[in-house]
């Protein structure tokens, strides 16, 4: 940077590369929806795929994690505090972890919606959603300021209204698309009016540059800092599903296109996690006792609610699977929170078991719906029962769904489920939480007794001989089984590659 | 005895794990071409026969090139790095502790195996019953050879769902609420099991066993101690089972088929007690002194609990199933194992550990011959069995009765065979507890153990009486058949153990007796 304050300023594209390149095919696909004839419309969605595997493609280059652009430059920068410029967009190993995790997630969706776009779903809107929604995701891990932050967080969830609703003629999708709309609204705007009153009290957007001068607010204004810092938080807590903020979930998970669902469940999780994790452990350290057992009961009380949900679902009830996965995600959201609030104990880092967990939970998960997908296609319902006896119908989806499933539960033969676990647990308990990691261990003896409950249900002797002739399953489907499965046996063989990051400083 | 050299015996090691896994993958698979067999189903439980008596050889191997001259060193040791992230180590490792449990697993696992091959149990293809049957003797080989805390958790969780499935899928009666029973009270007691283990590792700042064993918990304050024993001591107390967190037991015996009884009996529940002599005893010595106390008399109250009941259920006309009597007789022998380890001793705990493999022999023939009752009969209800009369089987059976007599004997420990030197030992440390605990309290415990050997000679005697004994059969009965050749082949391997163990006890003991008194002293030289 030059010596003299230059009125351009200079953009490192590369850094900014993965998220651009996603919003840039995006409206490409948007454009080209208009000249391309109905009976092409598939090849929109070969498009998507191909730019988002091209966005992860250019993670690579950045792998160092010593990236970021958009700085103030050292004239702008008053305060002395910072010893390093502030920066809006930083690279750093968390930025690329966790933009890996979303544009993944991304992918994989788009693998799971090709069919569906081909028959129900119009194309052109549904790409660009998509794509739109996983540019914002992919940019706000890498936002350190409240202002990115929080376009970041509408860029990804306005179009994620539109996707839940855009079954047409469907009923409980607007219902759903509503529902999620409003209370999603509420949220942000809770969270807006927090980011200004932090803005109030310290001046300052970016997010180190609140850390330090958190410690210097006036007398005063303290009471509005705390409140901001209280408020900024919901919105994320939103996103995230924690409760009391997670009656959205169900409804909307079942009402949605089922890949949507799907994408929900671990790209929303992970814009809602990135974000409590940016604005506690990075902007609002001083307020550590505020957050800390906050986020605690917080963790708590969400996989207890989840769990209990969860236990709760009717096999034979329509929707059943879906509603069973949507209670699930709520419980994961509790153990995501659970290294977030043992954060605020302990110097230690910790929340690189947030983001290891997170990644165990998007592969499985994502893999979980996409066997629910490939046997709603024979059996539209999507009930736990419809899945009675699917060894004998197609033994390789199976077990597949059983090792999902495990992982989820965390118990062996899904290693990675388990050490993920096991790492939220020694999270919690090297920060003297040990009230919390027993709520956990309890929780994981329920979580096991409804996966077991559907995993078991999987090998049983079909009763009534499913009649319906097995379709053949369409390729993207199976590609995307074959890929989480790949990824969950590799992780469960080598965890190091998933929990290296709960060890490493990621900032 | 045998020189064999280090590299090998690594490899040895590494293969009893490991092997298992390997033909639990390959008995999904289809059969390939040579090895077709008669039908699928034959050449699958064939080669479940294969790989678990491969496996038996290579233990027997590794019992052989083990170093008897100093069974308190760990020999055929790896140690590579696994999880850098969680400081996990693939550490695998045998001392004189370990060794015989080693081969005692394998043993069952050949025998249930072999078992199977004539007499699979109703239920689905299997092709499943064999992978799941790897998948537990993996996890259970696993449990007794890794030395990382984190390990050993991982090893403890993988028996649980093929043990769930087995009992779920091949069971009798009632057997989908007794396999979730199951899982869900271990897995409740593992999880708690995993945060003391974790505790210990994050204050001690490893997670090695022979570390934290030579450490000899000076790493750790005492109330960091008392705090990882009681939650470990939870979760192996749930496995082992100690009263009263047993109920799972009996449910999980009777609905198991007569291989996951035998296998439940004889191998997993030496996972909890093996977990206090590995872990507690040496790891954190001062947080078990604090809870040895109480450790002792919830085994004293089991043992006198364990017979009660099953006096309950022999009585003539209490509907008492056999396999339930046996599996609460098992919480009763467990007692005497958990009053073992709670005295401290050197004594004590050879005991404990001799009456574990003795228990597993014992244990795992009479369910073996409850089962065979059970497939003639069509029921183990004792009353059904006896009628009115008694079921006359020396009669109508002889080698049966005389089996059932035999096991029924063993159990109750009669000297000369292998249940009475654990028992003895056991009660015999308990006379004179280690330094620092209530002399009088062990004393009452005592007394109290010896109560449970009188009646627990009570009810053995009683179902002798009322299965073997009897009088004159109505005219019309149907043939019983006598023992089979298969069923000869796979309960002498047994009856001969425990005679062997009974009349020179010196071959065990003196495997364990070094390796218990370096563990008690303070870790390894």
């Amino acid at each position: 940077m030059s010596a003299t304050t230059s009125l351009v300023q200079s953009v490192d594209w590369a850094t900014i590369a993965p998220p651009t390149l996603t919003a840039l095919v995006a409206l490409g696909v948007l454009v080209a929806d208009l000249f391309v004839p109905a009976a092409r419309k598939q090849f929109l969605g070969w498009v998507s795929v191909a730019g988002l595997a091209a966005a992860l493609v250019l993670l690579l280059p950045l792998r160092a994690g010593d990236r970021a652009t958009f700085c103030l430059t050292p004239a702008a920068q008053t305060d002395s505090a910072a010893q390093t410029a502030a920066c809006s967009y930083t690279a750093d190993h968390f930025t690329l972890v966790i933009q890996l995790l979303v544009l993944g997630g991304a992918l994989l969706t788009a693998l799971l919606s090709l069919p569906a776009t081909r028959e129900k779903l119009p194309a052109g809107e549904y790409w660009f959603l998509l794509l739109s929604s996983a540019a914002g995701a992919a940019l706000l891990p890498a936002s350190r300021d409240l202002a990115t932050l929080v376009v970041a967080l509408e860029v990804a969830s306005l179009p994620a209204f539109a996707l839940v609703g855009l079954k047409r003629g469907d009923r409980r999708s607007s219902e759903a698309a509503l529902k999620f709309f409003l209370s999603s609204v509420t949220a942000t705007a809770v969270t807006l009016l927090g980011v200004s009153f932090v803005y109030a009290a310290t001046g300052t957007l970016h997010l180190t540059e609140i850390a330090a001068r958190l410690d210097e607010v006036p007398r005063q204004l303290q009471t509005l800092a705390e409140a901001g810092v209280a408020l900024t938080l919901v919105g994320f807590a939103f996103k995230l599903a924690a409760v009391p903020f997670h009656f959205w979930v169900p409804d909307t998970y079942t009402g949605a296109p089922l890949p949507v669902a799907a994408y929900l469940s671990v790209v929303g999780k992970a814009v809602g996690f990135t974000g409590l994790i940016l604005v506690t452990v990075v902007a609002f350290p001083p307020y550590a006792d505020v957050w800390g057992p906050a986020l605690a009961v917080l963790a708590a009380l969400t996989m207890t609610a989840g769990n209990v949900a969860a236990l709760r679902q009717d096999p034979a009830r329509p929707g059943s699977a879906v509603r069973l996965l949507a209670w699930s995600s709520v419980a994961q959201a509790g153990y995501l929170l659970v290294p977030i609030g043992a954060a605020a104990y302990s110097s230690d880092e910790q929340v690189g078991a947030t983001v290891a967990y997170a990644l165990m939970y998007a592969v499985v998960n994502l893999g979980a719906f996409a066997v629910v997908a490939l046997v709603a296609r024979t059996h539209p319902g999507k009930r736990i029962a419809d899945h009675a006896g699917l060894y004998a119908a197609s033994p390789a989806a199976a077990l597949a769904l059983a090792f999902f499933l495990l992982n989820l539960a965390g118990l062996p033969p899904g290693i990675i489920g388990l050490f993920a676990k096991v790492t939220v647990f020694s999270s919690a308990v090297d920060a003297g939480l040990g009230w919390l990691a027993v709520v956990m261990g309890v929780n994981v003896v329920i979580g096991l007794a409804y996966y077991l409950r559907w995993t078991a249900l999987l090998f049983r002797t079909p009763q009534d001989a499913i009649a319906t002739e097995p379709r053949r399953a369409p390729a993207p489907v199976t590609l995307a089984i074959v890929l989480t499965a790949a990824a969950g046996a590799v992780l469960s063989g080598y965890p190091q590659f998933a929990l290296r990051f709960a060890t490493t400083a990621l900032f | 005895m045998i020189d064999i050299s280090e590299s090998v015996m690594q490899f040895l090691l590494a293969f009893v794990v490991v092997a298992p896994l390997l033909g639990a993958a390959a008995a999904l698979l289809p059969a390939p071409p040579g090895l077709k067999g008669k039908s699928p189903d034959q050449a699958v439980l064939r080669h479940g026969v294969t790989v678990t008596g491969v496996i038996l050889l290579a233990a027997i191997a590794l019992a052989a090139g083990f170093d008897h001259d100093h069974p308190s060193r760990m020999q055929a040791t790896t140690d590579i790095s696994w999880i850098k992230a969680l400081d996990v180590r693939i550490h695998l490792g045998v001392d004189g502790i370990s060794l015989p449990l080693l081969v005692l697993t394998a043993l069952l696992t050949f025998l249930c195996a072999l078992y199977s091959y004539f007499k699979m149990p109703q239920g689905p293809s299997p092709k499943a019953f064999v992978a799941l049957l790897l998948v537990l003797e993996a996890g259970t080989l696993a449990t007794f050879a890794v030395l990382d805390l984190v390990l050993f958790f991982l090893a403890f969780e993988m028996v649980l769902v093929p043990m769930y499935f087995l009992i779920a899928r091949w069971g009798g009666g009632g057997r989908r609420a007794a396999a979730g029973k199951f899982i869900l009270y271990t897995l409740l007691g593992s999880v708690v099991m995993l945060l003391g283990l974790l505790l210990i590792g994050i204050k001690a700042g490893t997670f090695d066993m022979v570390a934290l064993a030579t450490d000899n918990g000076r790493g750790l304050t005492t109330s960091v101690q008392v705090t990882a024993v009681l939650a470990i001591g939870l979760g192996l107390a749930v496995k082992t089972p100690m009263w009263p967190l047993h109920s799972w037991l009996p449910d999980a015996h009777t609905a198991a088929p007569t291989v996951g009884s035998v296998l439940l009996a004889g191998v997993l529940l030496k996972m909890g007690t093996y977990g206090f002599v590995r872990i507690a005893l040496p790891i954190a010595p001062e947080g078990m002194h604090t809870l040895a106390p109480y450790l002792a008399a919830f085994a004293a109250a089991g043992i006198v609990y364990g017979s009660l009941a099953c006096l309950a259920l022999a009585r003539p006309g209490a509907k008492g199933d056999l396999k339930r009597l046996i599996a609460y007789s098992s919480v009763g022998h467990m007692g005497f194992v958990l009053l073992g380890i709670a005295t401290l001793t050197p004594t004590g705990v050879n005991g404990a550990l001799f009456a574990n493999i003795a228990h597993g022999l014992i244990t795992g023939l009479l369910f073996f011959l409850v089962g065979a009752l059970k497939d003639r009969y069509g029921t183990a209800d004792l009353d059904t069995l006896a009628g009115a009369t008694g079921a006359a089987l020396y009669g109508r059976a002889p080698r049966l009765g005389a089996l059932l007599a035999f096991a029924a004997v063993a159990s109750l420990g009669l000297p000369g065979l292998a249940g009475f030197w654990g028992e003895m030992l056991a009660l015999f440390a308990a006379f004179d507890p280690a330094e620092g605990l209530n002399r009088a309290a062990y004393l009452v415990f005592m007394a109290l153990g010896g109560l449970g050997t009188l009646l627990t000679a009570a009810y053995l005697l009683m179902v002798v009486r009322r299965v073997c004994m009897g009088g004159p059969r109505p005219a019309g009965e149907p043939e019983l058949a006598d023992v089979q050749p298969y069923e000869l082949a796979a309960w002498t391997p047994l009856v001969a153990l425990t005679v062997l163990a009974g009349l020179w006890p010196a071959v065990l003991l003196g495997l364990t007796d070094p390796a218990v008194q370096q563990l008690l002293a303070g870790g390894t030289q």
